[in-house]
């Protein structure tokens, strides 16, 4: 049998190692490039990120990289967005500056507010295992990258953004901060996203990404 | 707000996982990747790696160490010691590191917290901060792994840390560390009070019960663990479910089993 196949985008800021590391360890070969080429080629695109969004855009942008991602998004190939890389699928952002993401998930990125509805602060950021919840629209993850993981689930957060879809039916998980729920994960046909680090949650993270190089076509 | 973290702390010499008491008369205890992978498999929330003579010798050696356990390690890491740069934490954070802890280089040079911060988001920088008690509710900035001294006050310190990109605050308190003698709640609390990031503490947990007093009254959002779990006078799972007994949340860790492919 043929080992499943994944390339994880280099664009110069995220943590990559840590996502090969865990993709390894399930038995996948992975491939890390910063070559539109490549990632044409791929059926498995990650997407990762650690950093701020202005930068990261621009490292795409400078690479070349946009059109590619744009070319393999239509070709229906999966691609994974994780943490930051989440957020660069939306439309736009406001972090340090406003500034247009991939906009392949309408929506856009603003920072978790510092108080709460009942004006209690918050601490920004949210950092910390928190547990997963079906979204209004996704009581089921049945068919989803979370299919084989049940709600309750912890999984570990470390972000100071997070995401707004504007289509209430892109959110497949969440998880409540604060008292307010955060978007933890979004899937759009086969863009999918995950604010949670998946390669940093034990044995609960590594069966998501198993699902990713087994079901994901 | 979040689950407390259970954060098992590893410092670093050289290759060695070393241990002493007030950060001085370090004792080797052995190869930091076995228990760093003891400590996965107990179900820590976190690991952090210090390497505490990187300043004084202006060095920074942690990248091999955190490449290698981060073979079979998927839990979330810091690392700190010697980070003067954003080369130099880049180069961390692509060897598998989350999060980048700096003190020395932060306090000779506060911009470097920005830098950082702006280039990876605020999330990714922790402020470490080595706390000597000066007198009643006053704290004093120590920098070289407790060795100098600073002009700064912790709590004033903390405040500009934050306001320049800090994510988050690891209060190492210096009295306290390798005594087994419980945390100093009220060195957290004067920090916690003041800043709204999560606040990691650091320095003096003998036992299960010592997290009760700095999380409830001292606002820490995590502790950080050395000598308790090094020594084997406690284990994760024992202090986890200590914290669920007293009503604090933590996750449900799942035991990392190996994987059915």
């Amino acid at each position: 049998m043929n080992l499943p196949s994944v390339t994880i985008i280099d664009y110069g800021v995220g943590n990559l190692l840590s996502i090969q590391r865990a993709f390894e360890h399930l038995g996948a070969t992975v491939q890390v490039s910063s070559d539109p080429k490549v990632i044409l080629k791929s059926k498995r695109i990650v997407l990762p990120g650690v950093g701020a969004f202005p930068n990261a855009i621009k490292a795409l942008r400078k690479l070349n990289l946009i059109p590619a991602i744009h070319e393999a998004a239509s070709n229906r190939k999966s691609i994974l967005g994780l943490c930051l890389g989440m957020q660069l699928l939306f439309d736009e952002s406001n972090e340090f500056e406003t500034s247009s993401g991939l906009g392949l998930i309408p929506g856009k990125v603003i920072p978790i507010p510092a108080t709460d509805s009942f004006t209690n602060p918050r601490k920004v950021p949210h950092i910390g295992w928190n547990s997963l919840a079906p979204s209004e629209n996704h009581k089921s993850w049945q068919g989803t990258l979370l299919s084989r993981n049940k709600p309750g689930e912890s999984v570990y957060f470390l972000h100071s953004y997070m995401v707004l879809p504007t289509n209430q039916h892109h959110r497949l998980a969440e998880t409540s901060y604060g008292g307010d729920k955060v978007v933890a994960a979004v899937a759009k046909d086969n863009i999918i996203g995950f604010q949670f680090h998946p390669e940093k949650s034990g044995t609960v993270g590594l069966r998501i990404l198993d699902t990713f190089i087994r079901e994901a076509k | 707000m979040s689950n407390l973290r259970l954060i098992a702390r590893l410092d670093i010499k050289g290759s060695n996982l070393i241990k002493g008491v007030q950060l001085e008369g370090l004792r080797v205890m052995g190869d930091p990747n076995e228990f760093a992978l003891r400590y996965y498999h107990q179900g820590a929330d976190e690991l952090i790696f210090m390497d505490i003579v990187a300043s004084l010798y202006g060095r920074n050696n942690l990248s091999k160490i955190i490449k290698k356990v981060t073979n079979n390690i998927f839990i979330p890491i810091t690392v700190g010691g010697g980070i003067r740069s954003i080369d130099d934490a880049t180069e961390i954070l692509r060897s598998g590191a989350d999060k980048v802890a700096i003190n020395t280089a932060a306090v000779l040079n506060p911009n470097l917290i920005s830098n950082i911060s702006q280039k990876f988001g605020n999330q990714c920088v922790v402020l470490s901060i080595e706390a000597k008690k000066i007198n009643q509710n006053s704290w004093q900035v120590y920098t070289h792994s407790g060795r100098e001294r600073t002009d700064l006050n912790v709590v004033d310190w903390a405040v500009q840390g934050v306001s320049k990109g800090a994510g988050e605050i690891l209060v190492t308190s210096v009295d306290r560390e390798g005594t087994r003698k419980g945390f100093d709640v009220e060195l957290v609390k004067a920090i916690s009070s003041v800043v709204r990031v999560p606040i990691i503490a650091s320095g003096g947990m003998g036992k299960p019960e010592d997290l009760l007093t700095v999380v409830q009254d001292g606002g820490a959002d995590a502790i950080a663990m050395a000598d308790i779990l090094h020594y084997k006078h406690s284990d994760i799972n024992t202090i986890r479910n200590f914290a669920e007994q007293v009503g604090l949340g933590v996750r449900h860790h799942e035991s990392p089993i190996s994987h059915n492919h």
